[in-house]
């Protein structure tokens, strides 16, 4: 049997095309989920008992479905709440945003929980107000030693947007699927993609692990 | 039973208060019958004390007396279940804005240090200055390399916590404490984190706050420090304060007995 690539480099507009919008949707419920996720971890870590509690329930509830389920379930249960369609890209980036915050505000909880108390004591004793203890002590403290598990979260994340397939989203792997079956060339195209996730994924986690040595040695 | 409320005739300097003399002499750290406690567990039972402008106490007491949370309740960071402190006028615990406002003008060493970690040493001087009492930059850089030389550390101000030693992060700690220009001063054990050869350095520029007439109260095991700056020595045992006594007094003729049991043991070695 002879590889033929030919197929495949015809296609790679086509191919980089879904790739964008992995990472687009990696990139913006990244960033979203922890922005969000940053404010579920504050509230539970809050003595405001009621929220802390609703934000449990939040993080708990997420975590405990598969990430194709709150995808669905955004494309078919939002239209009929707003009675309206909604796209299909933003249905994809709001439930993704908000599975993502879950996940990231546990990674966030456990890098707050990991700088020493007398850290929160120092600030305070100092004059700073909550906020400021959190923005300018904390959160600068607790990001480093989150950074690693950030990054390999991201590339789950990256591995989890073909699942967008479900909604007819056409995503990198998706894209892949399309060229390998509208061209027969399933095992070239596969094994490019194949690549392409490998590299992708082993420079993020190149890059965690990379993240993790230097704050051992900070 | 001492009266722990006694207070030792301090000279009460002018110029001290923008306020009439009466005010001035008014204690500057006044504790009244405070109590703590965790759940079921009473750390702190009724204690009072009241301390003057210009005074250092130490507090001393065997471990687990509640010394640190004594002082930590003096600033707010312990929460008291029962009594009232008052610091400079200011009720401490009434409100959140009262509070800040308080922290800023009282200065706390810690027995860890607690540098924060990702800034350098003049960052750390600079951090409060900037963002609680609102000073520019360059003026809080100023201050900061000020302190630093005041310190002993005035080539340091590049340096991580973790690129210094152990009494050297101890005097960037008291460096940021200062730059606020507290009030007053709080010591939780400052030394016992320390290797015994950098101890000397620290005591050194706490001696030689107390001579320049800073407030100070001051949880420390150092009775060679006690007996150099303190004008009285509070002790404590089972979270009550057993004992409020003139240094030389105390360390002469201490009044109770478990003040006596505890010197001869961290006297004899």
């Amino acid at each position: 049997m002879t590889l033929d690539f030919t197929a495949v480099w015809k296609s790679l507009p086509f191919l980089f095309d879904g790739l964008e919008l992995s990472f687009l949707l990696t990139a913006s419920s990244m960033l979203g989920g922890i922005a969000f996720g940053l404010l579920l971890a504050v509230v539970r870590l809050s003595r405001l008992r009621a929220a802390a509690a609703l934000a449990a329930v939040y993080v708990n509830g997420f975590r405990a479905v598969p990430l194709v389920l709150v995808i669905f379930w955004f494309y078919f249960l939002v239209p009929l709440a707003i009675g309206h369609a909604v796209d299909a890209l933003q249905s994809a980036l709001i439930a993704f945003t908000l599975f993502e915050a879950a996940y990231y505000s546990e990674i966030i909880r456990a890098g707050l929980r990991s700088v020493r108390p007398g850290q929160w004591q120092a600030a305070y004793a100092s004059g700073l107000s909550y906020v400021q203890v959190l923005r300018l002590v904390i959160l600068p403290q607790a990001f480093r030693n989150m950074l690693p598990l950030m990054v390999s979260q991201a590339v789950i994340l990256f591995q989890d947007t073909s699942l967008v397939y479900v909604i007819s989203l056409r995503d990198f792997m998706t894209s892949a699927s399309i060229v390998a079956t509208r061209d027969n060339r399933m095992v070239e195209t596969y094994l490019f993609a194949a690549a392409v996730y490998f590299v992708v994924c082993a420079s993020g986690s190149q890059a965690a692990a990379m993240l993790n040595r230097r704050r051992s040695f900070a | 039973m001492m009266d722990a409320t006694v207070r030792m005739p301090v000279e009460c300097k002018s110029g001290q208060s923008a306020g009439a003399a009466g005010e001035a002499c008014a204690p500057m750290i006044e504790l009244k019958e405070i109590s703590k406690r965790y759940g079921s567990l009473g750390v702190l039972n009724d204690c009072s004390l009241s301390v003057s402008r210009g005074e250092v106490v130490v507090v001393c007491g065997p471990s687990g007396s509640g010394k640190s949370t004594l002082i930590k309740c003096i600033n707010g960071l312990e929460p008291i279940n029962a009594g009232s402190i008052i610091v400079d006028g200011i009720t401490v615990g009434k409100s959140t804005a009262e509070m800040t406002r308080l922290r800023a003008r009282i200065g706390m060493v810690f027995q860890h240090f607690e540098l924060y970690p990702h800034l350098t040493a003049l960052e750390n001087i600079c951090l409060a200055q900037i963002h609680v009492l609102k000073r520019g930059k360059e003026e809080a850089r100023a201050k900061a390399r000020a302190l630093l030389a005041r310190v002993g550390l005035p080539d340091k101000e590049d340096r991580y916590p973790a690129q210094l030693s152990g009494g050297q992060q101890q005097r960037v700690a008291i460096a940021r404490a200062l730059a606020v220009d507290p009030v007053a001063m709080l010591f939780d054990e400052p030394t016992s984190a320390l290797d015994p050869e950098m101890i000397g350095e620290v005591l050194a520029v706490m001696l030689e706050l107390a001579r320049e007439g800073m407030t100070m109260v001051v949880v420390t095991h150092e009775m060679g420090f006690a007996r150099g700056a303190a004008n009285r020595i509070v002790f404590m045992d089972q979270g009550k304060i057993l004992e409020v006594s003139e240094a030389k007094r105390f360390f002469e003729a201490p009044a109770s007995e478990r003040a006596r049991r505890f010197l001869s043991q961290i006297l004899a070695h």
